[in-house]
C-alpha cells in the first residue's frame, strides 16, 4: 500500500479548477448546441418533410454507429482543413460534440413528441392552429416537459463523454490532473481523486433526475 | 479546401493489414468484454430484483458506482492505480507478467462498466414479466430459484432482447476507449494511418464504413433472432 497524499490535491485545486471549467463550458455548449440541432432533425422528421426527413433518420442513424472517438478524430482533422487555418481543440471538439449528441437528443424529442398523442394534434388542427402553431403551444411544451428527466441523464451522459477529449489533449479536469499526475508522479491520488469528483457531480445529478421524475409527471 | 487524395493507400501495404488487424482487436475486445458484462449483469439484474434486501442494495451499490464514472476515468484506475493497492507480489504480477496488460484490462474495465448498464436492463426485463407471474410460481410451490429460472428469466431475456442489442453496440463502440490505455484497435490504427500517411480522410472514413457495416449486421442479426423469440401477445419494451 502508498501512503495518500492529500497535499498534492490542495496545492492544485486552482489548476484543477481551471480544468474543470473547461469541462462544464463544454458540456454546457455542446448540451445547447446538441438540443437545438437535435430539436430540428426530430422536427423534420415528424413533420414527415418528404427527403428531408429520410436525410434527418440517416443522420441519426448514422452518428449513433459511429463511437465518439472517432467523431472527434474526424472533426479535429476536418475543421482546420476546411476553414485552412487551425481553430485550436476546443472549437473542433465542440462541433464534433455538438454534431454527436444531436443525433442522440433528436431520438430523445421524437419520444418526447410522440408522447404527448395524436388526439392533441389532431384537436389543436381542429380549432384551427397551424401546424407551427400546433408544435409550439400545444405538442412541445408537453414534450419537453416528459423529457426533462431523459434530458438530464443524457446530460450527465454527455458531462461524462467530455473526458474523451483527452485524445487530442484539450486541457479538462482529467487532463489536468493527468499532468499533474505525471509531473509529480502521483498517479494514484490525482485519478482518485478525478474518480470522486466525477461520481459526486454525476450521482447528485442522477438523485435530482429521479427527482423531476417524481415531481413532473403530467 | 487543399487535399490530396489517395484513396488506393487504404489497400495498400501495411495499411490494409492494419485496419484488419485493428478491427479484429476491436471484435475480439467487445465479445470478450460482452461476456463479462451478459453474465456479472445478468447476475446483478437478479440481485436488484431479489427477495432480500442485502442482494438489493449492493446491486444497487454497484450499478451507481459504475454509471457515475466516466469509463475513461474507470479504465486509468483499472490501469495505473489498481496494481499499486494490491499486495506487493499480485501488484508486481499484474504490471510484470499480466500477458497482454493493456488488453486485459480494457476487456476487464469494460466488461464491468457495461455489467451495471446490463444489470439495468435484465431488471426492467424481470419487472415487465410482473409480480403476478412470480407470485404464481411461489404458489405452484417453486423455490425462488426455480421461479428465475423457469418463469422470469426466459420470459425477461425475450422481452429485452433490442435493448440488450443496444448495449452491445455500446461496447462496441467504447471498446475504441482501449485505445486511450495503449491497445491498437481499429480507430487507433486508422489514427496511426493518419499520422503516418497524412490521408486522414480516407482512414477514417475507412472506420466510419467499417464500424457503420458492422452495427448494420449486427441490428439485422438481432432483429431475425428477436422475431423469431418474441413473446407472443407482448410489446417489446426499451
Amino acid at each position: 500500500m502508498i501512503d495518500f497524499d492529500y497535499d498534492i490535491i490542495w496545492s492544485n485545486l486552482p489548476f484543477l479548477w481551471e480544468g474543470m471549467k473547461v469541462t462544464l463550458l463544454l458540456t454546457f455548449l455542446a448540451l445547447v448546441g446538441g438540443l437545438l440541432l437535435g430539436t430540428v432533425l426530430a422536427l423534420i422528421r415528424v413533420a414527415k418533410i418528404p427527403i428531408l426527413a429520410w436525410v434527418a433518420a440517416a443522420y441519426v442513424n448514422f452518428f449513433r454507429s459511429l463511437p465518439l472517438i472517432l467523431v472527434i478524430f474526424w472533426l479535429y482533422f476536418l475543421v482546420p482543413l476546411i476553414l485552412g487555418h487551425s481553430v485550436g481543440s476546443f472549437y473542433s471538439v465542440l462541433v464534433a460534440f455538438v454534431l454527436f449528441e444531436a443525433a442522440y437528443y433528436s431520438e430523445i424529442v421524437r419520444a418526447g413528441i410522440s408522447s404527448v398523442g395524436s388526439g392533441q394534434i389532431a384537436a389543436a388542427r381542429a380549432i384551427g392552429l397551424t401546424y407551427p402553431q400546433t408544435m409550439r403551444y400545444v405538442v412541445l411544451p408537453q414534450a419537453f416537459r416528459a423529457m426533462v428527466p431523459v434530458l438530464l441523464t443524457q446530460a450527465i451522459i454527455l458531462f461524462q463523454d467530455t473526458s474523451l477529449v483527452y485524445v487530442v489533449g484539450l486541457k479538462d479536469f482529467l487532463v489536468s490532473a493527468e499532468l499533474i499526475a505525471n509531473r509529480d508522479q502521483r498517479l494514484i491520488e490525482m485519478f482518485i481523486f478525478v474518480a470522486i469528483v466525477y461520481f459526486i457531480i454525476c450521482f447528485s445529478g442522477s438523485l435530482l433526475t429521479r427527482h423531476l421524475q417524481k415531481k413532473l409527471k403530467i | 479546401m487543399n487535399y490530396n487524395w489517395d484513396w488506393g493507400i487504404l489497400f495498400r501495404e501495411p495499411y490494409l493489414e492494419w485496419l484488419i488487424d485493428g478491427l479484429g482487436w476491436t471484435v475480439s475486445l467487445s465479445l470478450i468484454a460482452w461476456v463479462i458484462a451478459f453474465c456479472l449483469g445478468s447476475m446483478l439484474g437478479i440481485m436488484r430484483t431479489s427477495v432480500s434486501p442485502t442482494l438489493r442494495l449492493v446491486g444497487a451499490v454497484y450499478v451507481e458506482i459504475f454509471r457515475n464514472v466516466p469509463l475513461l476515468v474507470q479504465l486509468f484506475l483499472w490501469f495505473f492505480v489498481f496494481p499499486e493497492l494490491l499486495p506487493d507480489d499480485a501488484g508486481m504480477w499484474v504490471k510484470r507478467e499480466m500477458p497482454m496488460p493493456a488488453l486485459t484490462t480494457a476487456i476487464i474495465g469494460i466488461g464491468l462498466y457495461t455489467a451495471s448498464r446490463v444489470c439495468e436492463q435484465v431488471r426492467s426485463g424481470i419487472e415487465a414479466v410482473g409480480i403476478g407471474q412470480r407470485n404464481a410460481g411461489r404458489a405452484l410451490g417453486m423455490s425462488e430459484t426455480k421461479v428465475y429460472i423457469n418463469v422470469l428469466l426466459p420470459n425477461a431475456y425475450r422481452i429485452i432482447i433490442p435493448p440488450l442489442t443496444s448495449e452491445f453496440l455500446t461496447i462496441f463502440k467504447n471498446s475504441s476507449l482501449a485505445l486511450t490505455i495503449g491497445v491498437v484497435e481499429l480507430t487507433a490504427m486508422t489514427r496511426q494511418i493518419e499520422e503516418y500517411t497524412f490521408q486522414g480522410f480516407e482512414a477514417f472514413t475507412a472506420a466510419t464504413v467499417i464500424y457503420s457495416v458492422v452495427t448494420f449486421i449486427v441490428m439485422l442479426i438481432m432483429q431475425t433472432i428477436e422475431k423469431y423469440v418474441r413473446v407472443p401477445g407482448r410489446v417489446s419494451v426499451g
